[in-house]
């Protein structure tokens, strides 16, 4: 009767874990459609898709779309400016955080609590588009590359998290280093960021993520064309001109010496887009779990 | 982007640390007790560490706050932001008569609550599934598949969901060829709302849900064990221990939710609205850009608009703290 009953639980255990799986699967299978739909529809030949009828099973391998992008002179500026954006812009994010986070992260420094307030504040009061806008304006970032790094040098968020890891090192590893007389720079750079690699390349990914998507700022700041970052471009590919989609497609193909539908060339563009961030992920992952883990659950 | 458990420990931690004597480490390796004055030259070169980051949010976080009042005032090119002369509530009375800003203004709530009720808990849903998973091998994969779609941009985001949904689109192609009429999602004001919740689902689910399951790996396990003597069934013990070790976290997760609910509706709105839905997606988000930089141009107007919309979040995440605090006898953030 007693085994009886624990053989139950357990069958009834495995169902259980059965029915999760199979509904997370379900889940997961909806998450990866539209993204399964984008890459076999920028590999179709124009022959393929432009009947109109449901393209769902890959039957062509055509890199026309991509060959098409990666000629356009507007695409490769607008790639070079977000390259451009991430590699400054996620240094200079990198820099000020650990700075400001390492600072904040010491317990005994006076007006700590203040700033902390101060900065947190930040989170929930804004002073809204049009000031912000103005202020901007005013400081010559209109039309300015760096409109998209400079009012974004510092992600609050990220801040807190990272000033919570460092508050959690312990102090012995700093303290046998100031007796020595070693100088606080010193200490950051040599000792606080080496221990904390694994962490620091989980927030330099966030950030590069970020300044890679930056479009917002480069849509209020910035009207020289040449200054335009990949996401304006793709804004313009993919919403802009969806409203008129069979004339773009005619301008393509007639540009084009091989036809090139244009919804293949609209998502053969989201892949580009996306793919340096698709590359690095799943190897930085790992790190991450634990970093918000460790920067968000205290104890 | 609103996984901020950790705010409220903050603001509580330290303020009752004695400011005006301060351990400090001296040459020794002893901590001995310093003046005020001594513990600042000690710890000068953190202030210089601090410079650039506080000038940071002093320039882009507070003149912007100081900035608000252009609600109150006539922008004037000349003049600028600062000095431009003040008109009382005039902006605020034509905003009050202004239906368009109303119904933005109502668009703003629905929205906002709607696809916190909706999307809120399929991340603790996931959460739950995830944590169900002993394979962690599965478990990795199913993770990266479910959390990637919040590094893209609701640019591109947007630009998938059209091509999902279009006249042309992928879900038309099906629907037509199981013998269906096309619907157009996209321009029919009934359904747009739901192309929004779905997408930020889709978007944000999987990013939010790894909070929950960092939550949820610090149940004891032995409160499981504990249970399963006591004759729990897992539908008992889900309910009593899991939901209840996750209870506080939910609560936080959930006032940021809110608070954040209100600005964060632009950007997905922005790249997929068009003037024939309107009625019920245009925000204060997008009415404010459109104020400002589609047409008029009129800068203190917008600003008005803008001032209600940072009101309406501060507002939110008040009360939802303090109702938080009340009824699920939480701590709450603030």
């Amino acid at each position: 009767m007693q085994r009886g009953h624990i053989v139950k639980r357990n069958m009834s255990d495995k169902v259980l874990t059965g029915v999760a799986f199979t509904a997370l699967t379900v889940f997961v299978v909806i998450a990866l459609f539209p993204l399964y739909n984008v890459m076999i529809i920028s590999l179709a030949k124009y022959s393929d898709i432009s009947k109109n009828a449901l393209y769902i099973i890959p039957k062509s391998f055509d890199l026309n779309a991509y060959t098409y992008i990666l000629r356009e002179k507007k695409f490769i500026n607008a790639f070079s400016v977000s390259l451009f954006v991430t590699v400054v812009g996620t240094v200079w994010n990198m820099l000020l955080s650990t700075l400001a986070a390492y600072s904040l992260s010491k317990k005994r420094l006076p007006g700590r609590m203040f700033f902390l307030g101060a900065i947190i504040l930040t989170m929930y009061l804004s002073g809204g588009l049009i000031p912000y806008y103005l202020i901007v304006t005013s400081l010559g970032l209109n039309n300015s590359i760096f409109s998209m790094i400079l009012p974004v040098s510092i992600n609050t968020f990220y801040l807190i998290i990272m000033k919570n890891y460092f508050s959690t090192i312990s102090p012995s590893l700093e303290e046998s280093a100031k007796i020595d007389g070693a100088h606080d720079f010193v200490i950051l750079v040599k000792i606080i960021i080496p221990i904390s690699m694994p962490f620091m390349a989980t927030f330099t990914l966030f950030y590069a993520a970020d300044r890679w998507n930056e479009w917002w700022h480069a849509l209020i700041f910035i009207s020289d064309v040449n200054l335009q970052p990949l996401q304006i471009f793709l804004r313009q590919i993919l919403i802009l001109f969806s409203n008129n989609l069979s004339s773009m497609a005619r301008l393509m193909m007639s540009k084009s010496s091989s036809p090139v539908y244009m919804q293949s060339v609209q998502m053969a563009s989201v892949v580009v887009a996306t793919v340096p961030i698709m590359l690095v992920y799943p190897f930085l992952q790992k790190y991450f779990v634990k970093g918000i883990m460790v920067g968000s659950l205290k104890e | 982007m609103h996984n901020q458990t950790i705010l409220c420990i903050e603001v509580l931690e330290g303020v009752s640390s004695d400011m005006n004597e301060v351990d400090l480490l001296t040459k020794k390796g002893k901590y001995e007790k310093s003046s005020l004055w001594a513990t600042i030259k000690y710890y000068r070169y953190f202030y210089l560490f601090l410079f650039i980051p506080l000038v940071y949010y002093v320039v882009f976080c507070y003149l912007p706050i100081y900035g608000a009042t252009l609600a109150f005032k006539e922008f004037r090119y000349d003049k600028g932001i600062f000095n431009s002369p003040w008109v009382g509530f005039d902006n605020i009375t034509r905003l009050l008569k202004d239906s368009d800003f109303l119904r933005a203004f109502a668009n703003t709530l629905i929205i906002s609550f709607s696809r916190i009720i909706i999307c809120f808990p399929v991340a603790i849903i996931l959460a739950l599934l995830l944590n169900e998973i002993n394979r962690s091998g599965i478990k990795k994969i199913y993770q990266t598949f479910l959390t990637i779609p919040h590094f893209f941009s609701w640019i591109v985001v947007a630009g998938i969901i059209i091509n999902l949904l279009s006249e042309n689109g992928t879900l038309n192609q099906i629907i037509r060829l199981l013998g269906g009429n096309s619907i157009t999602p996209l321009t029919d004001p009934a359904s747009f709302r739901w192309v929004l919740y779905f997408g930020q689902m889709w978007k944000e689910s999987g990013w939010d849900s790894i909070i929950f399951l960092a939550a949820l790996s610090g149940i004891d396990p032995e409160l499981y064990a504990a249970a399963s003597i006591d004759g729990a069934n897992r539908l008992q013990s889900l309910r009593h221990i899991t939901l209840t070790g996750i209870r506080s976290t939910i609560a936080i997760m959930l006032i940021l939710a809110i608070g954040s609910s209100i600005t964060s509706n632009f950007d997905a709105i922005f790249n997929l609205y068009n003037p024939s839905v309107y009625v019920t997606a245009d925000v204060l988000g997008t009415y404010v850009y459109r104020q400002a930089f589609q047409g008029r141009a009129d800068f203190s107007y917008a600003a008005a608009a803008g001032l209600f919309s940072s009101l309406a979040s501060l507002i939110l995440v008040f009360s939802a703290n303090f109702i938080i605090k009340k009824a699920f006898k939480e701590e709450g953030i603030i």
